[in-house]
């Protein structure tokens, strides 16, 4: 496992290890720039299949950033991703991807059911209409994160935490072995946070995969099995109980982390 | 009047009639493809496109007339302007892409540049011996007069074109409005789709320059978008209620114009459509000027009521006159202030509810209902019955309100 864990010295050029064909996300050498200014620079990262893994870093270490480009939503200078060792153009039925709630518009005039829907357009092409199995495959996945009497309501009357339901929901119509999700519990009640959960596990045991952007440090050990930690450069990857140490946290947050978080963190186990 | 009437019911004679159903269409389509345009918030790069379709028009018949034409070919002219719209376009993308300026900034530079160029040209073209050029300003302000038959079957053909096509492509229009980024994320080509929204609007503009003229071809764009959404939270409904709206200012316009041929074609329709619009802006139940006024009124008597009630369980004296005033209509309190005998039991049920309330948040601590804490949501909406029961099982029994 010791070479899972790596630092900051580490370039695109790596040949240590080679691409595991069946990690669902696999990146290489990539680097993601604003301006001149690069908000990911030679970034290397694998992570394991069926399994939870979180991305963690500071406020603007481009951990949303990593997830856009892996997508394909944001150009990147350099680097090469592999989805289930395939190029992004081939994987994409099988990532279903979860935005930040506050990246659309809630007053759009659309209700809970259709925002699900839309996690099947892309099965349903320009020409077919939506049939009764779609529909239920919607309402079903509406069912999945405790939403079902919401299906009619217009979207601009949810609370935030049904907000990100409402997204993981079309995310989860989609039926996709990767599920790519930025900041999912990021201004949620603790109910929603316990059903979101409770949703990504239920989806692990199935055998599919779950990464996501993560920044609530005492969650990590608990939720997560896998963690990538990442500051402009990749600060560190591998199993939470070897990876996620104080010593690597305090290396992708230089300076910005309180001692004081990072006792409770030891204290934890982590 | 009469000439009016006869327009309306398709009577003032067949060249008439067919020009206000194109128009009809022409609303249709415009209803349709502005409601993208409206949720994908670009509503200000059709009026650029609009305005840069002029010097398109002064051009292409100049190009005619030096091919030994008359210059009066309705669809050469409106080839010419297509390509002019198209230039103002890519030059707004290309600026907001390539430098650091605002799509507002570009739109506005590009808009007026566009616009001047075209005027000059319009003006070079009037001095001109050569080629028929009147009638070549009604592309300003739109005119049914002097249209031809193929005139109106280019601009009804158009619209149905247009119309089909946004049925065709209503699904990712709509995800790539609401949210780009996961669009993207599945596959779809957001660029491809934005572009052919733009060329959907394009079409309309190009097509509605000879009936609606290019200055106010935005407003048919965007208002029967706007009036629609007044009436629903659907996207499938605000787009079939704003083609049903375009069409009928776009008829009624036509019509009107057609019996009153000094009168231009954009204005009145422009006007009628603004009518639609204040109406809904005033009356729509959900989104209205005036259901948001009665509807802060009841909440505000809600709160004044409740808090009066509240004033009554605890012997305090009321002393806010709206307050007073809601307790005495409704018979809580006599004129001198007392409270009568249905105003202590509702009071004696209000308190008896705070303290339910108080219980239910002890008990439920750690789950979202005690959220619903707000003085004004009635417990019974919260919690089950039996889950009542239970809190007043802790309480014991009711103490009344005294006078």
């Amino acid at each position: 496992m010791a070479e899972t864990l790596t630092l900051a010295a580490t370039h695109g050029a790596r040949t240590d290890r080679a691409a595991d064909p069946a990690s669902p996300l696999a990146v290489r050498g990539l680097t993601v720039s604003y301006g001149d200014k690069p908000a990911l620079f030679s970034v290397d990262a694998t992570f394991p299949a069926g399994a939870m893994s979180a991305i963690v870093g500071p406020n603007g270490a481009g951990k949303s950033t990593f997830l856009k480009a892996a997508l394909g939503l944001i150009p990147a200078v350099s680097g090469e991703v592999r989805v289930f060792g395939q190029g992004l153009a081939a994987a994409r039925d099988r990532i279903a991807y979860v935005p930040q709630r506050a990246s659309v518009d809630w007053d759009f005039p659309t209700t809970v059911i259709d925002v699900v829907l839309m996690g099947r357009y892309r099965r349903l092409g320009l020409f077919r209409r939506v049939s009764r199995a779609e529909r239920a495959a919607a309402t079903d996945a509406l069912a999945r994160v405790g939403m079902e009497g919401f299906a009619d309501r217009q979207i601009g009357q949810l609370s935030g935490g049904q907000q990100q339901r409402v997204f993981l929901a079309r995310a989860l119509a989609q039926e996709a072995d990767l599920y790519l999700l930025d900041e999912p519990f990021a201004g949620v009640d603790a109910a929603t946070e316990r059903a979101i959960i409770d949703v990504l596990k239920a989806l692990k045991s199935q055998g599919q995969s779950v990464i996501a952007v993560h920044h609530d440090l005492s969650t990590v050990a608990e939720y997560f099995d896998h963690v990538f930690l990442v500051n402009v450069r990749a600060m560190g990857e591998g199993p939470v109980a070897t990876a996620f140490t104080p010593e690597a946290l305090a290396r992708t947050y230089g300076g910005r982390l309180a001692a004081t978080q990072l006792d409770q963190l030891r204290l934890t186990g982590a | 009047m009469e000439a009016v009437l006869a327009a309306l019911t398709l009577q003032a004679g067949y060249n008439a009639a067919l020009v206000t159903l194109g128009a009809a269409l022409l609303g249709f389509a415009a209803g349709t493809a502005g409601t993208f345009l409206f949720l994908r918030k670009r509503a200000l790069v059709s009026d650029a496109m609009a305005h840069a379709t002029l010097p398109g028009v002064g051009l292409a018949f100049l190009v005619m007339v030096a091919l030994g034409g008359e210059g009066r070919s309705l669809f050469g002219l409106l080839v010419g302007s297509a390509l002019s719209a198209l230039a103002g376009l890519l030059l707004v993308d290309g600026i907001t892409r390539r430098t650091r300026l605002a799509e507002d900034a570009a739109i506005g530079a590009v808009l007026s540049v566009f616009f001047g160029a075209g005027v000059v040209l319009l003006t070079i073209i009037q001095t001109l011996d050569r080629g028929r050029q009147a009638g070549l300003e009604s592309f300003l302000l739109g005119s049914t007069a002097g249209m031809l038959f193929e005139d109106a079957v280019l601009i009804a053909a158009g619209g149905a074109t247009v119309v089909a096509l946004i049925w065709l492509l209503r699904r990712p229009m709509t995800l790539v409005a609401f949210d780009p980024g996961y669009a993207a994320a599945t596959g779809v080509d957001t660029r491809r789709i934005d572009l052919a929204m733009m060329g959907l609007v394009m079409a309309v503009t190009v097509i509605g320059l000879k009936l609606v003229g290019l200055i106010l071809i935005v407003a048919l764009l965007i208002i029967p978008a706007v009036t629609a959404r007044f009436w629903t939270d659907r996207v499938e409904r605000v787009l079939w209620t704003a083609g049903g709206i375009g069409a009928a200012a776009g008829y009624t316009g036509a019509a009107l114009s057609a019996s009153a041929p000094s009168l231009p074609t954009g204005p009145i329709i422009v006007l009628l459509a603004a009518g639609l619009f204040t109406g809904s802006l005033l009356l729509s139940p959900g989104r209205g000027v005036l259901a948001a006024v009665l509807s802060r009124r009841r909440f505000q008597a809600r709160v004044h009521r409740r808090q009066g009630l509240l004033a009554l369980a605890r012997s305090e004296p009321i002393h806010d006159p709206l307050t007073l005033r809601l307790l005495r209509a409704e018979g809580l309190i006599r004129p001198d202030g007392v409270a009568t005998d249905k105003g202590r039991a509702q009071a004696a049920k209000i308190a008896r509810d705070e303290r339910r309330w108080d219980v239910a948040r002890e008990v439920h601590q750690d789950t979202a209902l005690t959220g619903r804490y707000d003085g004004l949501t009635p417990i019974e909406e919260v919690f089950t019955p039996d889950e009542i029961a239970g809190f007043d099982a802790r309480l014991g029994p009711p103490h009344p309100v005294g006078g």
